[in-house]
C-alpha cells in the first residue's frame, strides 16, 4: 500500500484552549483498506477524524486526497468529497422516523417540489437497510423508540447511504451486540471491496485485530506508529498505546467466596426477563454475560428497585427485601453502577464532591445541614484511593475523562458501603490503562467481602474477572459456568443459542 | 492581531482573580468567578452612569431602589430554586396577588400576624399543588404552573369581589412602610433571604439534592434520593417567597389589587438567567441571582431618573438578558 495512500494528512495540529490535542500528526491511508486508529482516551483519535470529517477545523497542516490539497472546513465540504462519519455522539433526530433520518437532506419529492413522496422515501430507506444487511428495523418507527444499538445501525445506514469514499466509524461497536457487530464487519468487508477507505476507531483491541488491515497508534496527540495487524501482537500494540507494559490485566483472586449474601428467586419482569434465580456470595465476583437485549440490564435495575419486577423474591443476607425504589435498595446495602454513566450515573454539571457524596449525604449531615469538613474528608479519601485525576473535589465532573468519571461513580458506591455491588458494563468507554485499574479496584472490593455482580458484553473481561459466570439469553438464565469451565467459545455459544 | 496584548492583559487579570477566588473560596468559586466578573463590570458601569444624575446617590433614591427590588428579589429567589430542579414556575404573579389580598383583607378580622401567616400559607399551598402535580404525575412544570397561574388568579377575583382592598394601617406600617433608620424593613427582609437561600442550596442535603436533580434527575433517583419530595419542596419554597413578596407588596402599596403581579414571573426568570441560571437545570445560584435582581432594578431606577419611558426599559431588559447569556458562554 505504502505509496498508494490516497488520503494523506500532513503535519496536522490542533489545540483546544491551550491543550494540544494533536501535534504535527502525519497520517495516511489507502482506499480499499480498513485502517484502525487506536490509543487511550485523550490520545487525539476523535480529534483527528473530526478534522477529516470537517467537524473541527485544524490549526495547521494540510490534507491531500489523491495528491491534491482539499478544503475540509465544514462537514458539507467533506460530504461533497465523499467523506462520511459516524461520530460517537448520535446525530439522529429522535422524534423523526428511521426513514427521515436515513434520508435526511435528500428526501425524495413528488412532482411538486415541496411535497414529500413518502412511499418512495420509505422504499428507499428499506432498500438501504436491506442492502447493508441491517434488517429488522421498521422504517416508520421514530428513532427515539429504537434501542441504542438499532439507533447506531440507523446512524451507520445514514452514513453509508451515500456510498462514501471514506467512511469514518468512531467507536461504532460500543453499543452493538455481538450479532450486530458481525453484520457491521460483513458490511465493512463489502465496502472495502467496493473501494472505500474505512477508518475504524475502537477501544476493543480484539475487534481491531479482526477487522483492520493496518493500525495506527496515537498517544498524547502524537502518532506513535502504523503497523500491519497481521504482523503485530496485542501486547505490542498495548505497549505502543500506553508507552509501558501493563502489569497483570486482571487481579489475582486471593479469597474464597464466603456465605451467601444475595439470593434472587424466580424474579420476572414482563417483557424483559422471566424466572431468574441465582445466588451471590460474600466476596464473590459473579459474571453475567449476555448480548444486548438479553434482559441483563433490566434484571440489574429490578434487583436495585429502579424498576418493579412482576414476580419473584430477592433475599439479602437471608431476609426478603422489597425494594420499591432505589432508596430502599441503597438503604439495604445494594448499589448499582449503571451502564450509561452520563445518562443516569452522574450529575455532570455538579462537582466531584457532590457526585461522590450523593448517595450518603445523610451520613455527613446533621439536621439537614452538611458537615463540609467531614464530607470533603470522605470524598478526598475516595478520590485518593481510586486515584481520580485531577484530584480536586471541586472540579466539575463534565471536565473529567471517561475513565475518571467512571471512578467517580465507583467512589460514590464505595462510600455507601454497599454489601452487594451490581456493575453494569463498568468499563464501557474507558481507556485501557483505566480499565486495568478498575479491574483491580473491583478485585479489592471482592477481597473486602463485597458481593459483586459483574455484567458485561465483553467476553475477555467476564472470563478474566469472574469466579463464576452466568449467561443470559432472551430473558432467561441459560447457563452457569465455573471459572474452569468458562471459555470464550462456551459462553458465546450459550449466549447466542447455539447448541453445543 | 492589534488587540492581542490587551487581550492577554485581560486574560492575565482574569487568571489572577480566579486564582485568588480559588484560594479564598475553593475550586467552585474559581469556576464561577467568570460568571460574576461581567456582572461586577456591569454594576460598575451602571453606577458610573448613575453618577451623571445628582438624584441617584441620594439616600432617598437608594432606599427607593431597594424597596423597588424587594418584590422581584424575593420572587427570583423562589424561581431560582425551582429552575435549579429544571423546572419553572409561572404562577408566582398570581400567588403575589393571592397572598397580598388575603393578608390585607384579613388583618381587620383576625389580626396582623395571623393574616400575614395566612397569606404565606396560601403561597406555600399553591406551591404544594404545583410540586405534587409535577412530581407525582410527571407533567411539564410549564403546563402545571400555567394552570395554577390561571386558577389562582381566578380565585383572587372570586375572593375579592371588589377591585381593590385597602389595607389596614397597622398592616401597612409593619412591612412595606416600615423603616429601620433609613433602611426599609422590606429591603432588610429581602436581603437577609439571599444568604439564607445560599446556605440552603450549598450547605444542606436537600439543597444539594435540588441542585443535582436539575443536572440529572435519574442519577439522583438511582443514588437513593427521593426526587419527588425534593421537587415538591422546591415549589413550596417558590410559593413561600412569592407569598412573602405579595404580602410585602400589598403592605407597601397600601391597597391589595387582584390584578397585581401580572408578568412578574418574567422578571424573576430574567433575574435568575442573568445571574447564571440555566433553564433546564444545571446552573444558577443565589449570588448570581442577587446580581441579576440588582442589575434589573438599577436599570429601572436609572431610566426612571432620566424619565425614559417604561417601554424603552423593557427593550433594554431584553438586550441585557441576551447579552448576559452570551457573555457567559464566551467565558466557558
Amino acid at each position: 500500500m505504502g505509496n498508494l495512500d490516497s488520503l494523506q494528512m500532513l503535519g496536522i495540529s490542533k489545540s483546544y484552549d491551550g491543550t494540544q490535542a494533536l501535534r504535527e500528526v502525519d497520517f495516511s491511508a489507502a482506499i480499499g483498506e480498513v485502517h484502525a486508529i487506536v490509543g487511550e482516551n485523550g490520545a487525539g483519535k476523535t480529534t483527528l477524524v473530526k478534522i477529516l470529517a470537517g467537524a473541527l477545523e485544524r490549526d495547521a497542516g494540510k490534507i491531500l486526497l489523491d495528491g491534491k490539497p482539499v478544503d475540509l472546513s465544514t462537514p458539507l465540504h467533506a460530504r461533497r468529497l465523499g467523506i462520511r462519519a459516524v461520530h460517537q455522539e448520535f446525530s439522529l433526530v429522535p422524534h423523526l422516523t428511521v426513514t427521515e433520518n436515513i434520508l435526511m437532506g435528500q428526501m425524495p419529492t413528488a412532482r411538486l417540489k415541496w411535497w414529500v413522496d413518502w412511499p418512495e422515501a420509505r422504499r428507499r430507506a428499506e432498500e438501504i437497510l436491506q442492502e447493508i444487511g441491517f434488517t429488522g428495523i421498521n422504517v416508520r418507527t421514530p428513532v427515539s423508540r429504537l434501542s441504542v444499538s438499532h439507533q447506531q445501525m440507523v446512524e451507520i445506514a445514514k452514513a453509508v447511504a451515500e456510498r462514501p469514499r471514506i467512511l469514518i466509524l468512531d467507536e461504532p461497536s460500543a453499543v452493538l451486540s455481538q450479532e450486530e457487530l458481525k453484520r457491521l464487519f460483513a458490511l465493512i468487508r463489502t465496502l472495502k471491496v467496493e473501494s472505500t477507505l474505512i477508518l475504524y476507531i475502537s477501544h476493543r483491541l480484539d475487534e481491531v485485530f479482526e477487522v483492520a488491515d493496518r493500525i495506527t497508534v496515537l498517544k498524547d496527540g502524537e502518532l506513535v506508529g502504523t503497523v500491519h495487524s497481521q504482523e503485530t501482537k496485542q501486547g505490542q500494540l498495548i505497549k505502543m498505546m500506553v508507552g509501558r507494559t501493563l502489569g497483570e490485566i486482571y487481579p489475582g483472586r486471593h479469597t474464597q467466596p464466603g456465605e451467601e449474601i444475595l439470593s434472587v428467586r424466580g424474579l420476572s419482569q414482563e417483557g424483559s426477563f422471566a424466572d431468574v434465580s441465582f445466588s451471590l456470595a460474600r466476596g464473590e465476583i459473579l459474571g453475567l454475560f449476555g448480548l444486548v437485549g438479553s434482559g441483563r440490564t433490566q434484571l440489574a435495575r429490578c434487583i436495585f428497585g429502579a424498576e418493579p419486577p412482576t414476580s419473584g423474591e430477592i433475599h439479602l443476607e437471608g431476609k426478603v427485601i422489597r425494594s420499591k425504589s432505589p432508596r430502599d435498595a441503597v438503604k439495604a446495602g445494594i448499589a448499582l453502577l449503571t451502564e450509561d454513566r452520563k445518562r443516569d450515573g452522574l450529575v455532570i454539571s455538579c462537582p466531584v464532591r457532590d457526585n461522590v457524596i450523593l448517595a450518603t449525604m445523610e451520613q455527613v449531615s446533621r439536621w439537614g445541614f452538611l458537615d463540609r469538613r467531614q464530607q470533603d474528608a470522605q470524598v478526598r479519601s475516595k478520590v485518593q484511593e481510586l486515584d481520580i485525576r485531577p484530584p480536586q473535589v471541586g472540579r466539575l465532573v463534565r471536565t473529567l475523562s471517561g475513565g475518571n468519571q467512571q471512578k467517580v461513580v465507583l467512589a460514590k458506591w464505595l462510600l455507601s458501603q454497599a454489601k452487594v455491588l451490581i456493575l453494569d458494563e463498568p468499563t464501557r468507554g474507558v481507556d485501557v490503562a483505566t480499565k486495568v485499574e478498575i479491574y483491580h479496584i473491583i478485585g479489592d472490593l471482592a477481597d473486602r467481602g463485597i458481593g459483586i455482580l459483574f455484567i458485561s458484553s465483553e467476553l475477555p473481561e467476564i472470563l478474566g474477572m469472574s469466579d463464576r459466570a452466568l449467561v443470559m439469553r432472551e430473558g432467561h438464565l441459560v447457563g452457569e459456568f465455573t471459572r474452569a469451565e468458562a471459555s470464550e467459545e462456551s459462553l458465546l455459544a450459550c449466549a447466542s443459542g447455539v447448541i453445543q | 492581531m492589534p488587540s492581542s496584548s490587551s487581550v492577554r492583559q485581560e486574560t492575565r487579570v482574569r487568571a489572577f482573580l480566579s486564582a485568588q477566588a480559588g484560594r479564598w473560596f475553593g475550586e467552585e468559586a474559581r469556576r464561577r468567578w467568570a460568571d460574576y466578573i461581567y456582572m461586577a463590570v456591569f454594576v460598575v458601569l451602571v453606577l458610573i452612569a448613575a453618577s451623571a444624575s445628582d438624584a441617584f446617590f441620594t439616600p432617598r433614591n437608594i432606599s427607593n431602589l431597594f424597596r423597588q427590588i424587594v418584590t422581584n428579589g424575593l420572587i427570583s429567589l423562589g424561581m431560582l430554586v425551582v429552575i435549579l430542579t429544571a423546572g419553572i414556575d409561572l404562577s408566582v404573579g398570581s400567588i403575589v396577588a393571592l397572598s397580598g389580598i388575603l393578608a390585607a383583607g384579613l388583618t381587620d378580622q383576625i389580626g396582623l400576624v395571623p393574616a400575614i401567616l395566612v397569606g404565606l400559607v396560601a403561597g406555600v399551598l399553591v406551591g404544594v399543588v404545583n410540586g405534587l402535580v409535577v412530581a407525582r404525575f410527571k407533567l411539564a412544570p410549564f403546563i402545571v404552573t400555567l394552570a395554577t397561574m390561571s386558577a389562582a388568579r381566578g380565585a383572587v377575583y372570586v375572593y375579592s369581589e371588589i377591585p381593590q382592598v385597602p389595607s389596614n394601617p397597622a398592616f401597612r406600617a409593619a412591612l412595606g412602610g416600615g423603616f429601620i433608620g433609613p433602611v426599609p424593613v422590606a429591603a432588610v427582609i429581602m436581603v437577609t433571604c439571599f444568604p439564607l437561600v445560599w446556605l440552603f442550596l450549598n450547605r444542606t442535603t436537600a439543597g444539594r439534592a435540588i441542585v443535582a436533580i436539575g443536572g440529572n434527575e435519574e442519577a439522583v433517583r438511582l443514588a437513593g434520593i427521593n426526587v419527588g419530595r425534593h421537587i415538591l419542596l422546591a415549589y413550596m419554597i417558590c410559593g413561600f417567597f412569592s407569598g412573602l413578596a405579595g404580602v410585602i407588596l400589598a403592605s407597601r402599596l397600601g391597597i391589595a389589587q387582584p390584578s397585581v403581579g401580572g408578568g412578574y414571573e418574567l422578571d424573576a426568570i430574567a433575574a435568575v438567567v442573568i445571574g447564571g441560571g440555566i433553564l433546564g437545570g444545571g446552573g444558577g445560584g443565589a449570588v448570581g441571582t442577587f446580581g441579576g435582581v440588582l442589575i434589573l432594578g438599577l436599570i429601572d431606577n436609572l431610566l426612571n431618573l432620566f424619565a425614559v419611558q417604561t417601554y424603552y426599559q423593557q427593550i433594554l431588559k431584553g438586550f441585557i438578558i441576551v447579552f448576559s447569556v452570551l457573555a457567559r458562554r464566551k467565558e466557558g
